[in-house]
């Protein structure tokens, strides 16, 4: 058993591209969750988005990464207009079925092979879809690796750009949820009506959180294309958008910091068991399991950990339960 | 060392063998012998890989060698339905390419002839044919056969739905595990058909022990306790989810990913009925279903119990205070809906096949149909899955198959922007 291996790996993941994507995803849905109190059960769809206008934009056109960061932005806030003016007015459990049934209607739309020539069907869109960014690498060529985490040259530049985009992302939060707006939003999830009552139109607010954080999540489908080169329709399945719930909730909803913390904690764990049993079998220890039972298993405790959170601590590491409350009806 | 030992593991992860759609190829019931298995071969990177030897056969001595293409794409037409053994030659893959699990490199496969979906245009395999191919004909035989199979799968799903809805009612829990109490199902009944019961006796047994454990069981253990600590509804959605994460891994850790069948009725050859084709299984368990059905909604109606129930989703204040028991209720509306759910896992275990995430499938088909009937209805959850049902199948006729889902999903959004109580919902503010 070598635990240095492990806990490279473990770290290595904790806070790699997967952990900022995650991150992304998660502080989109704090804003909409979180402070605004929508149950959006779809932001996998506003990740996809985000993925695929960087596919489609550099290898299907042909045209510059930077127009696809744009792109995705726009596409973003064009899904959040759509699905928003139909379902905003519902309640809270007919928004969850009707965005979560959005994101699948997204995933098998984009997948079909009617838009092969344009999406690339099942096998999604693959080639070098980062390349303008990765030309940007500061990085020495001869980079080897940095001590403990083990990413490559590449990898280790997405990190960085990508921990400052989460950065950036945070402060614009930080400073929306104070500012006057920050507290209408905050207002229409505890009492609606009080607000309507103020003479503000919650419509066209919850719409608002409703694209920042659509755009926010489109951001990390950005990241997420740049980083694996790489846009599969069936890696933006349901599962995506819950794994970001677990983060928000673990780090605590309508908290600054919980999706980062969040999703760092969430890796932690979901790599370092993985690594763990992984490194367990092979030595022997565990004899009743195969290594491809591991994936399953992390699952399975992932969702013991989220029935656990729920029941036990439902306002997360740093949440406040006075903050919210989570049983609006 | 481990290094190395990683480095290996890391290259058997690399394999992604996306096996394999299987498409049956013929345009009316009578060609439904006509059966062809399509697939690609896709490298971890998305890129096809060509040159990749597939061979299929059967016990019968059929036995056919395909190769892919340049795309990674392979056809093989079959002699028709039943099992066939899929063997790939490992030795074709690219270096450095192989299979995560070596055992997935022959297994059996079931292509089901007559009953699983007569596709309405000729199929051409992933990126075989760009557009997907034009539209053919549609003939009265067709849309007869498309209306029954609607009939067929919307009787499964109004099982899968009415428990939904009946536990919505009481509770106001929208249940995202429901679909996995589907798979529990199927999976009990494989369990023991597996065992050596024959499937006929399994079933029964499944089912009860669904209703008891997943049911009774499931209410007692987890949602009583938080219904007692006043958990809010959206944590309890999100609970659910959290349960149903840990049901489907966990029925894919015991039971592997692959599909399976049950021991009886697997290669069951349609029968003609006039116009339309149906394997007797099928038409068996749609009669079942409907007794069943029927049953439940003369129980609602008419025993004290349901009464009960029916007062207990009007206002469970109000129906406390008239002296009805509300946890009994519930304990029986739990008992009864996780039982509907296991009788819809052994009708869709036998009439497709049981696999891990099967309930997750049908999860937002079964959502589609209660909101399209109304959410917390009795009669709007059976009205519902049969439009539904229906609705899916019949839209295979102007849109692709594999986006049959779609039509559905974006029907049920359209409900929500003009109807959002559902067809019979009562008309109360949701929004």
């Amino acid at each position: 058993m070598d635990w240095g291996f492990v806990l490279t790996q473990t770290m290595t993941q904790a806070i790699g591209v997967t952990a900022i994507i995650y991150c992304l995803a998660a502080i989109g849905l704090n804003v909409q969750f979180g402070y605004a109190g929508l149950l959006n059960f779809g932001q996998v769809a506003f990740v996809a988005a985000g993925s695929y206008a960087v596919g489609v934009i550099v290898l299907t056109f042909d045209l510059s990464l930077w127009l696809a960061i744009l792109v995705g932005i726009i596409v973003a806030t064009l899904l959040a207009l759509l699905l928003g003016i139909p379902t905003l007015r519902l309640r809270a459990d007919y928004l969850a079925i009707v965005t979560i049934a959005a994101s699948e209607l997204f995933r098998l739309t984009v997948r079909s092979i009617a838009f092969k020539d344009v999406l690339g069907g099942a096998q999604g869109l693959n080639g070098k879809l980062g390349q303008q960014f990765h030309d940007t690498n500061p990085l020495p060529a001869d980079f080897e690796s940095l001590p403990v985490l083990s990413w490559t040259r590449q990898d280790l530049w997405v990190v960085i750009v990508g921990w400052i985009l989460v950065a950036a992302v945070t402060v614009l939060v930080w400073l929306l949820v104070r500012s006057p707006w920050g507290r209408v939003v905050k207002g229409i999830r505890e009492d609606e009506d009080a607000v309507v009552s103020l003479g503000k139109n919650v419509f066209v607010y919850k719409l608002q959180a409703l694209i920042l954080g659509g755009v926010i999540g489109a951001l990390g489908g950005i990241v997420w294309a740049v980083a694996k080169q790489s846009v599969q329709p069936d890696t933006f399945q349901p599962d995506f958008t819950f794994f970001a719930y677990t983060i928000l909730l673990l780090g605590g909803a309508a908290r600054v910091f919980g999706p980062i913390v969040g999703a760092i904690i969430f890796w932690f764990l979901l790599a370092g068991t993985g690594e763990f049993l992984g490194q367990a079998i092979q030595a022997g220890w565990i004899d009743f399991l195969a290594p491809t039972d591991v994936g399953n298993i992390r699952f399975v405790l992932m969702g013991a950990g989220l029935i656990a959170l729920m029941v036990f601590r439902p306002q997360g590491i740093f949440g406040d339960r006075k903050e919210l409350a989570l049983d609006a009806r | 060392m481990l290094i190395a030992v990683r480095a290996a593991v890391a290259a058997a992860v690399l394999a992604v063998i996306s096996l394999l759609g299987v498409t049956l190829l013929g345009a009316t019931a009578a060609h439904a012998a006509d059966a062809s298995l399509v697939g690609s071969f896709t490298a971890p990177d998305g890129t096809g890989l060509s040159e990749v030897s597939i061979t299929v056969s059967n016990e019968d001595g059929f036995s056919e060698t395909g190769t892919s293409d340049a795309n990674g794409d392979f056809a093989i037409v079959l002699p028709g339905g039943g099992t066939y053994s899929v063997e790939i030659d490992v030795t074709t893959l690219p270096e450095g390419i192989s299979l995560e699990n070596p055992d997935d490199a022959s297994r059996s496969l079931l292509v089901l002839g007559g009953e699983k979906k007569i596709l309405t245009k000729l199929v051409e395999g992933e990126g075989g044919g760009g557009g997907g191919g034009g539209f053919i004909d549609v003939t009265g035989d067709q849309f007869l056969q498309l209306l029954f199979d609607g009939i067929l799968f919307g009787v499964m799903i109004a099982l899968a739905a009415l428990g939904l809805n009946l536990v919505f009612g009481t509770t106001g829990l929208t249940n995202f595990s429901h679909g996995d109490l589907v798979t529990l199902g199927a999976f009990s009944a494989l369990l023991l058909n597996t065992a050596g019961l024959h499937l006929v006796i399994a079933a029964p047994i499944a089912i009860v022990f669904c209703a008891i454990v997943f049911g009774w069981g499931q209410n007692k253990v987890l949602w009583r306790p938080l219904r007692k600590r006043r958990t809010g509804l959206i944590a309890m959605m999100i609970i659910s989810i959290g349960l149903a994460i840990v049901l489907r891994y966990g029925v894919a850790l015991f039971f592997g990913a692959a599909p399976q069948t049950y021991k009886q009725y697997a290669g069951q050859v349609g029968i003609s009925l006039g116009p339309v084709t149906a394997t007797p299984k099928a038409l068996i368990l749609a009669g079942l279903a409907v007794v069943t059905l029927v049953v439940v909604v003369i129980w609602v109606q008419r025993s004290r119990i349901g009464k009960a129930t029916r007062a207990v989703s009007d206002n469970p204040a109000l129906a406390s205070a008239t002296g009805i028991d509300v946890e009994r209720v519930i304990s029986v509306v739990w008992i009864v809906a996780a039982g509907l759910a296991a009788f819809a896992g052994v009708y869709l275990g036998m009439t497709q096949n049981s696999v891990w995430n099967m309930g997750q499938r049908i999860l937002l088909i079964i959502f589609a149909s209660v909101i399209l009937g109304g959410l917390g209805t009795v009669y709007g959850a059976i009205v519902g899955a049969l439009v539904v049902g229906i609705f899916i199948n019949m839209t295979s006729l102007i849109i692709p198959t594999e986006m049959k889902t779609v039509g559905a999903l974006f029907v049920m959004i359209v409900i929500l922007m003009v109807r959002p109580q559902g067809l019979l919902g009562r008309r109360e503010r949701v929004g």
